[in-house]
């Protein structure tokens, strides 16, 4: 998803001289590109990243289009108050990139891990949070978040992320993207966990359930994503999240729903509340938050069973 | 007196008068920039009323949101809007706060308030203003209290080592913060020293002489950026205002105010 990030970085920059590249001293040999073809719009913050949104934001009020860079904790929680103030206050329109979105940073402790991020950015008034699912769809979001013109937070996992089926469609800021058509059952995920939804529904399948898949790409504002589950009458709607249980994209749907006379349940299954003291790669720590394909195919057939 | 000077006189009744009537604090905190301001929309920058959004335009940010009175009465003084709109300070449904938004009045370029902001914002507008090749300069003014945070620092590091030589940083430095002498609090002195070690090119001043202020704020600086620590006094202009810790927040009384008009009327 990163190399699908720099990539479209740089071919955008070389059709709208306004983008510009910030980062807070990340992103050893991924930039080199987009440094080479265009020094004077990257600049290397250094690890400040309160300065480096503020700096941002400025460019931002001079008519530029910058991105600032960092891993997931850094580029958002560490410089939130600038993040507040100064792109959403003066409604600047400077992209937010957290890289390693979820457990990406494994090994390297809770230090790294965006397990919060989406709750920090979510919270923020006028910020639009998006999570895309794989480095396709990282692609389009990349290109439309220079479209809205506004502030935006833009989640990414890190390598070798695989292409889904169905991100090869249109994509629209707001639009869930359907990964798998289904019935009576919807595996709702934001980010790159989609491939563990999808491995998933495709387990849940042999044993008679057939979840569709959607990615929930926007998660702030959620769009038309209401209206889509209404419309296909879904019994059940499992919110899947490599993020905490708070603030993030399950409370987000939840909340819209409650509102409703009549709506379907939402399950969300999430990382626990908690920063780990385990290290390990990132499929181990999601194998112990019960974020792997076989934990979530387990917990909607327990579900299930016990559906009227 | 000069005309100069006597734009400073208004400005600073106009500061009293708003804080007096709206009952809201930070008079003395808007006294002591009062030269700075006023030797930068009224002598050094290049800011045109009846064009607030010119791209060529000097940016002038007050970083240290809290002292936005003496903003608002130069903004006034100086034509971007009716002096008789500073009336409606801190009045329910006014777009003027005690803390100043962009957007909301022409002329203000940052929202500010919370401490430790425009110096990168600055920054920024700077590197714009230079990639864009417009001329345009950028003057931030900081206070000494809010050189405690640790995002001015971040920003010092990095404007010299890109040799940012239109962005200027004034330091109102009127030795008291919220609650006690920022001398003391934290361990701010030498502060010119540190500005130096941090690379930029010092100029050290008292920040109430008008001709002193507008020197330091013209005289281009050689491929750095220039913090101008400007010596200040808080409450500077009304003898019981000054350097008194108490008037952070206090409003003057109709009475106190009265008073205050008074001493300034006195000074030839």
């Amino acid at each position: 998803m990163r190399n699908a990030f720099f990539q479209t970085l740089t071919q955008i920059a070389g059709q709208d001289d306004r983008v510009m590249f910030l980062t807070g001293d990340l992103g050893f040999k991924l930039f080199d590109e987009f440094a080479t073809r265009y020094p004077d719009r990257f600049l290397n913050m250094g690890v400040s990243e309160a300065n480096m949104v503020s700096v941002a934001a400025g460019l931002a009020l001079s008519g530029k289009r910058p991105f600032t860079y960092s891993i997931a904790p850094f580029s958002t929680m560490r410089c939130l108050e600038q993040i507040r103030n100064d792109l959403c206050g003066m409604n600047a329109p400077v992209v937010v990139v957290g890289t390693g979105g979820g457990y990406a940073y494994g090994v390297n402790g809770s230090t790294h891990h965006g397990i919060d991020d989406i709750a920090a950015m979510r919270a923020v008034p006028g910020m639009t949070v998006v999570c895309p699912c794989d480095p396709r769809e990282t692609a389009q979001a990349t290109r439309a978040l220079i479209d809205l013109g506004a502030p935006a937070y833009l989640r990414l996992g890190r390598a070798g992320e695989a292409m889904l089926p169905g991100t090869e469609k249109a994509f629209s800021l707001g639009d869930p993207t359907v990964l798998r058509q289904g019935d009576f059952v919807a595996l709702l995920a934001s980010g790159q966990i989609a491939e563990e939804a999808l491995h998933a529904a495709e387990l849940l399948a042999r044993r008679g359930v057939s979840p569709a898949v959607l990615s929930v790409h926007t998660v702030k504002p959620l769009g038309s994503l209401v209206e889509h589950v209404r419309r296909r009458a879904f019994d059940v709607l499992f919110v899947v999240e490599e993020h905490g249980p708070c603030g993030g994209l399950s409370e987000a749907i939840a909340a819209k729903l409650a509102a409703l006379s009549s709506h379907p349940r939402v399950i969300p299954i999430t990382a626990p509340d908690r920063l780990v003291h385990d290290v390990g790669t990132q499929a181990f720590l999601r194998r112990a938050a019960g974020l792997d394909a076989q934990s979530i195919a387990r917990v909607v057939l327990n579900t299930m069973e016990d559906q009227p | 007196m000069t005309e100069f000077e006597r734009i400073a006189k208004r400005v600073r009744k106009q500061i009293l008068i708003m804080s007096s009537t709206a009952k809201a604090p930070h008079v003395a905190s808007a006294l002591s920039c009062v030269e700075i301001l006023v030797a930068l929309y009224f002598k050094v920058a290049n800011v045109w009323p009846e064009r607030p959004d010119a791209p060529e335009r000097d940016r002038i940010l007050l970083s240290k949101g809290h002292g936005c009175t003496a903003l608002y009465a130069c903004l006034a003084e100086r034509g971007f809007f009716p002096v008789s709109r500073l009336a409606a300070y801190a009045n329910d449904g006014s777009s003027m706060g005690l803390h100043p938004v962009r957007g909301a009045l022409p002329g203000v370029e940052a929202s500010t308030g919370s401490l430790g902001h425009g110096l990168g914002l600055g920054i920024g507008m700077a590197v714009a203003a230079r990639m864009d090749r417009t001329g345009a300069r950028v003057f931030t003014v900081l206070s000494d209290g809010e050189c405690n945070e640790g995002s001015v620092w971040e920003a010092a590091l990095w404007a010299p080592a890109h040799n940012l030589d239109n962005l200027v940083a004034v330091i109102d430095f009127n030795k008291l913060q919220a609650t006690g002498r920022s001398t003391e609090l934290t361990c701010l002195s030498p502060l010119p020293a540190k500005w130096e070690a941090f690379g930029w090119d010092v100029s050290e001043i008292d920040g109430h002489d008008l001709r002193a202020v507008t020197e330091a704020l013209e005289s281009p600086p050689d491929r750095k950026p220039r913090a101008v620590i400007a010596h200040t006094v808080k409450g500077k202009g009304v003898s019981f205002m000054e350097d008194e810790t108490e008037w952070h927040y206090s409003p003057p009384s109709p009475n106190e105010l009265e008073r205050a008009l008074a001493e300034l009327e006195e000074v030839p």
